[in-house]
C-alpha cells in the first residue's frame, strides 16, 4: 500500500509498504530517518520512541497501515537547525550519552515528561523513563540530564 | 469497499464501528489491531502473518467511556493511560493494574479490550476485572452478547470470541468500597506478572471479589476464599466495628486464595514460588483494603 505520513512537519509518502510492517521500519528503511533506533522490536527498550499524533509510542509497535495519515515527530524533529534542543544539550552536558543507542528514545521520553510536568521529582523521572533501557552507563547521569533540562527549560 | 479508505488485500480501515463489525463477518480471518502492543511483536518476529489486519485504532467512538447506573462502560479503544489518568476513583483496582503495565509508551497504546482479546493468563487487567465482576460486551452481525468475565477466558491465550465477533466494550461496576491490586515481577516496569492478585470490597453488599493472574491456565477468581471472607466478616461482626482483622481471618483467606491457584513452573518463576507469593499478596491486599475501609468509614463509598 501507499502510505502518507507527516514526519517532523513534512509530508512524506512511502510506496509498496506492507501494512503489517512497523512504523519504525518505514521511518528508518523507507524514509531514511535513522534517529529512531531499532533494537528489541517488542516494545521493551524504548529506543524507537516517537510521538504519534501527540502520544509517546514505540514505533516498532505501530503498524505502517495504522500510521497512514498520522503526524509523527522523531528525534530529528527536535533540534532547531544546527542548535540542539535544550534536552539534547542537557544530555551532552551531563555526560548522559555513552554508546548513544538509547539516547534518541530517552530524549523523546524526556520531552514528553517535561511537556506534562516541568518540575518532576526523581521518582517521576524514573517512572516516565521506565520504558527506555540504557545498557552502558546506568541511569544516574540520565536522571541528572533530565533535571538539568527541566531547569533550563524553566529558565528559558 | 466503501468502508475502506485505501483498499488492499491485507489492510482494512473501517470508518465506523458498524463497518468494522461488517468487515469482521466478511473477513473472519482478519485480525483486529488497536494498540498493537501484542500483535506487532508477533508480526515483527514473523511468528504470525495474518492475511488481513482490521485496524480499529482510528475509531474515535471506541476511545470513550460512559458512566451510568453505577457502571463504567469502557469502549474497546480505551487505553491503560486513559484508565489511570481519568478513572482512578471509579475503577481503582483497574487503575492500579494499568499503572503497572509496561511503560508510558505501552500504556499510551495498549487497551483493556486488547488485553482481553490476547487473553494471556498474565494479563494485568484481568484480575481487577474478575474482582469487580466486569462484563465483556461482544458484537457481530448476529447481534450483541454480554459475557461475564468469569466465563470469558477458555484457556491460555484463548477466549470465547467467535471468528465474526469483536469486543465492543467492557462494563465495569464503579467501586463501592476499597480495591487493591498487587503484582510480583523483577522490576516495577516492563514486566509480565510472575503472579498478580486483585481484591475489591463491595461495601453495600458486604461482598469481596477476587482475581488471580499468572497462576492458572487462565485468569481466575478465588471463589472459595471470597465466600469464606464474606462469611467470616459477617459472623464475627467486622462490618459493625471495622476493627482490625484477626490473623486467623487473614490467613484463612490467604490460604484459600493460594489453594485456588494452579500454577506451573516457567521462565518467570517456579510454581511453588507463585503459590507462596500469592498467599503473601492476598494477606497484604486484604489488610490494605480493610484498613482503608476502616479509615474512610464504612459509609464513605
Amino acid at each position: 500500500m501507499l502510505i502518507e505520513v507527516t514526519v517532523n512537519g513534512r509530508r512524506r509518502t512511502a510506496e509498496n509498504v506492507w501494512a503489517g510492517e512497523s512504523l519504525l521500519y518505514v521511518l528508518r528503511e523507507r524514509l531514511g530517518l535513522r534517529g529512531s533506533k531499532d533494537a528489541c522490536e517488542q516494545g521493551e527498550c524504548g529506543s524507537c520512541s516517537v510521538y504519534l499524533d501527540g502520544d509517546l509510542v514505540c514505533a516498532c509497535l505501530v503498524s505502517a497501515g495504522q500510521a497512514d495519515g498520522a503526524e509523527v515527530v522523531t528525534v530529528e524533529g527536535l533540534a532547531d537547525g544546527e542548535s540542539l534542543h535544550p534536552i539534547q544539550q542537557a544530555y551532552v552536558s551531563e555526560g548522559a550519552v555513552q554508546c548513544g543507542f538509547c539516547t534518541p528514545g530517552l530524549i523523546l521520553a524526556t520531552h514528553c515528561l517535561l511537556e506534562a510536568n516541568s518540575d518532576p521529582s526523581d521518582d517521576e523521572i524514573r517512572e516516565a523513563l521506565a520504558g527506555n533501557l540504557c545498557r552502558c552507563t546506568g541511569y544516574e547521569k540520565i536522571v541528572s540530564a533530565v533535571r538539568l533540562a527541566a531547569m533550563e527549560t524553566a529558565v528559558g | 469497499m466503501a468502508a475502506v479508505e485505501k483498499p488492499g488485500v491485507d489492510y482494512l480501515r473501517p470508518r465506523t464501528w458498524q463497518d468494522a463489525v461488517a468487515l469482521k463477518t466478511e473477513n473472519p480471518a482478519a485480525v483486529p489491531i488497536n494498540g498493537g502492543t501484542d500483535l506487532m511483536v508477533d508480526l515483527n518476529f514473523a511468528r504470525s502473518r495474518p492475511p488481513t489486519l482490521l485496524d480499529l485504532s482510528h475509531l474515535d467512538e471506541l476511545r470513550r467511556w460512559e458512566k451510568s447506573n453505577g457502571t463504567v462502560e469502557l469502549g474497546a479503544g480505551v487505553t491503560y493511560t486513559d484508565v489511570l489518568e481519568h478513572l482512578g476513583s471509579d475503577l481503582p483496582a483497574l487503575a492500579l493494574a494499568s499503572r503497572t503495565v509496561g511503560s508510558p509508551q505501552i500504556r499510551n497504546r495498549g487497551t483493556i479490550a486488547g488485553n482481553l482479546a490476547t487473553a494471556s493468563p498474565a494479563g494485568d487487567a484481568h484480575p481487577p476485572l474478575l474482582a469487580t465482576g466486569a462484563t465483556v460486551r461482544v458484537e457481530s452481525m448476529r447481534g450483541i452478547r454480554d459475557v461475564p468475565i468469569g466465563r470469558f477466558f477458555t484457556g491460555p491465550k484463548r477466549n470465547v470470541l467467535e471468528p465474526d465477533e469483536l469486543i465492543r466494550s467492557v462494563l465495569v461496576p464503579s467501586a463501592r468500597g476499597p480495591q487493591q491490586f498487587s503484582k510480583v515481577g523483577t522490576r516495577n516496569a516492563m514486566v509480565i506478572a510472575v503472579v498478580s492478585f486483585a481484591l475489591a470490597f463491595d461495601v453495600p453488599s458486604r461482598h469481596v471479589g477476587t482475581g488471580i493472574g499468572s497462576a492458572a491456565p487462565t485468569p481466575i477468581e478465588a471463589a472459595d476464599a471470597a465466600a469464606y471472607l464474606d462469611r467470616e466478616l459477617a459472623r464475627e461482626g467486622y462490618w459493625e466495628d471495622h476493627r482490625e482483622l484477626s490473623a486467623g481471618v487473614v490467613d484463612g483467606f490467604a490460604d484459600r486464595v493460594a489453594a485456588a491457584s494452579r500454577p506451573i513452573d516457567d521462565v518467570r518463576g517456579p510454581a511453588g514460588y507463585r503459590v507462596h507469593a500469592l498467599r503473601v499478596m492476598a494477606r497484604r491486599t486484604l489488610r490494605w483494603a480493610w484498613s482503608a475501609l476502616a479509615t474512610d468509614g464504612i459509609h464513605a463509598h
